[in-house]
């Protein structure tokens, strides 16, 4: 997989999947480019709007706390990110995210501010910072989720496989 | 060695002992998605042309999250739900027939069965000495096609809570007071084990409150080992010969275990926007919030016996005028129960409005939107910004009892100043 490059778009602490695919919008559901026009309105209303395909989203604690609508991960690949960033993950939202082949990135995102260019670097297991001019490390995933998330998200992978393999 | 709840559930469904850490690929018992999950899991199956069930009818396709439908857009959802069912033989629960997690617990989960569902609140099935966790579309779509998912198996927090509550405190401030000591991410991917003589004593009611909030601590489930209550559960939904005993190894490892006084606790108040943010109804916050709409109701306490306090409380009184008050049971049966002892006249003589059983609304779809600046005090179990329908509204989380005495007098209120 080669480096993605973008600006970081920072967001606070325990963004819920309410924010990012509020409940209000429950009938887009079913027309998923509509809802990502919304994306993440509820923390951010100007975030949908002004992001460019490529950027980051950077949280902080317990991001996509809430609910398992895997809406709300797919909404933010929809609009363009390349990937999630945060401290650290809700655990169900974290799945989603390799589910629907986005990546979830656990970093210290404190070293990240707003508009910072970020190179994110998936088989080396590498955040660089190019404004800041850091490089942060990151764990990498467990194989079974580094497979999904290389066919581009569990359908892709049980499409080619036909099954879960673990090794 | 010892296994927890949890090592015990995965291991017997693959055929080996297991121990935390480990990742398997494990048969599922029991499958459910919803009306604002299942139309995307069933897309997935299509797209890569795999749509079946591989345990039809132990999956089950519920409409309670925008039920009766208030649009177009969802009632053409709840046809794409009615359509895959016929294709597969899965069951549909429709309109009126109540919340996932209430008719799943009725009528499917049996002790020691793995049970997914792409709603989050599949932990409530932890109540029945099962392992029952959330996951989102896609991974649920795969489980009910092949009956299977993979899991890594959790390490476990065991809760020893011991003592007996106090009048006016139930079973959901004690959940509410342990979410504000973990910390809403303080059991992310653990599962919380409950035991000790406050949980044996518990009715399954209780229990099934318990554990359906997990999840606000981040838990992947949330369970409690099985015993007589849980046999007289079943029983009385015409399952007694599902009832196995599972209980913990006594030798099994914990990787942290809380011990918890219930006598201790007082009723306790979720306040905007997280679940950890607690306060008991002692404190100096607690004082003259205004509350514009109660909510009683929802997979964490709209069962039988949430109306039965509500209306104990509210029995022959009116709510206070400036207060709203709704009412959704949990259920088919919960309602009908409710309707023909009574509790449900009751409730409507003290001027609440009863809804049609399913998740009203907790999810700001319908049946109850907030306005700008308005205050809701709901028995849900969730108060994230935006839950209710409007990001300019504010939701606190309380217990059935403490939302009638509110109900009573406009602003939050001590449920033990108004029982008998
Ligand atoms: S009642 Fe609320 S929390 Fe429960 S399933 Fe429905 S929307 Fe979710």
């Amino acid at each position: 997989m080669t480096a993605m490059r973008g600006k970081a778009w920072k967001f606070g602490d325990s963004i819920s999947t309410d924010h990012i695919a509020p409940g209000r919008l429950f009938h887009l559901r079913s027309n998923l480019p509509e809802l990502a026009k919304h994306v993440l309105e509820d923390a951010r209303p100007e975030f949908a709007s002004s992001m460019a395909p490529g950027d980051f989203v950077v949280g902080g604690g317990n991001f996509g706390l809430g609910s398992s609508r895997e809406h709300a991960p797919t909404i933010i690949k929809i609009a363009g990110v390349s990937a999630v960033l945060a401290k650290s993950f809700a655990r169900i939202f974290f799945r989603n995210c390799i589910n629907v082949g986005l990546p979830a990135i656990i970093c210290d995102t404190d070293k990240i501010d707003e508009g910072d260019e970020l190179e994110v670097d998936l088989s080396r297991g590498k955040v660089i910072n190019r404004t800041k001019k850091i490089e942060l490390s990151f764990p990498p995933l467990p194989p079974v989720m580094t497979k999904i998330l290389q066919e581009g998200g569990l359908a892709n992978y049980i499409h080619k496989h036909g099954d879960f393999r673990l090794k | 060695m010892g296994k927890t709840l949890a090592e015990k559930i995965i291991g017997e469904h693959v055929g080996r002992e297991v121990v935390a850490g480990e990742i398997v690929v494990t048969p599922v018992d029991v499958c459910l998605v919803q009306d604002g999950t299942g139309p995307l899991a069933i897309n997935q199956l299509r797209k890569i042309n795999l749509e079946k069930a591989a345990n039809p009818q132990q999956t089950v396709l519920f409409i309670d999250h925008a039920s009766p439908s208030p649009r177009k857009e969802l009632a053409n959802d709840h046809i794409a739900l009615r359509q895959f069912a016929r294709k597969t033989d899965c069951y549909v629960s429709e309109v009126g027939d109540g919340v996932c997690h209430q008719v799943i617990n009725e009528y499917y989960t049996r002790p020691g069965d793995i049970v997914i569902g792409a709603d989050s609140h599949t932990c409530t099935s932890g109540a029945l000495g099962a392992l029952g966790t959330g996951m989102g579309s896609t991974d649920v779509a795969i489980g009910i096609a092949l009956g299977k998912t993979w899991l890594r198996v959790p390490e476990s927090y065991r809760f020893v809570v011991y003592g007996r509550f106090q009048p006016g405190v139930y079973a959901k401030d004690l959940i509410l007071h342990i979410i504000g000591m973990l910390g809403a991410d303080g059991a992310t991917y653990k599962s919380m084990e409950f035991c000790g003589e406050t949980i044996e004593n518990m009715e399954m009611s209780e229990r099934l409150t318990m554990s359906n909030m997990a999840v606000e601590a981040g838990a992947k489930c949330g369970i409690i080992f099985s015993d007589k209550k849980t046999r007289a559960y079943l029983i009385a939904h015409g399952r007694g010969k599902s009832y196995r005993e599972l209980r913990a190894d006594e030798d099994a490892t914990y990787e942290r275990t809380y011990e918890v006084n219930a006598s201790k606790i007082l009723p306790t108040i979720s306040f905007p926007h997280t679940v950890d943010n607690t306060r008991n109804i002692e404190h100096k916050d607690c004082q003259d919030v205004k509350i514009d709409q109660v909510y009683i109701g929802t997979c964490t306490n709209g069962r039988l016996e949430d109306l039965r306090i509500a209306a104990q409380i509210l029995k022959g009184k009116q709510r206070h005028p400036g207060t709203r008050l709704i009412v959704v049971p949990a259920s088919r049966s919960v309602y009908q129960q409710a309707l023909e002892e009574g509790t449900l006249a009751i409730l409507n003589g003290a001027g609440a409005s009863i809804q049609s059983p399913g998740c009203g609304p907790c999810v700001g779809i319908h049946q109850g939107v907030l306005g700008d600046g308005e205050a809701c005090l709901s028995t849900q179990n969730r108060n994230f910004k935006g839950r209710m329908g409007n990001p300019n509204a504010f939701i606190y989380l309380a217990s059935p009892a403490t939302a009638a005495a509110t109900a009573l007098k406009g602003k939050i209120a001590d449920p033990r100043e108004v029982i008998g």
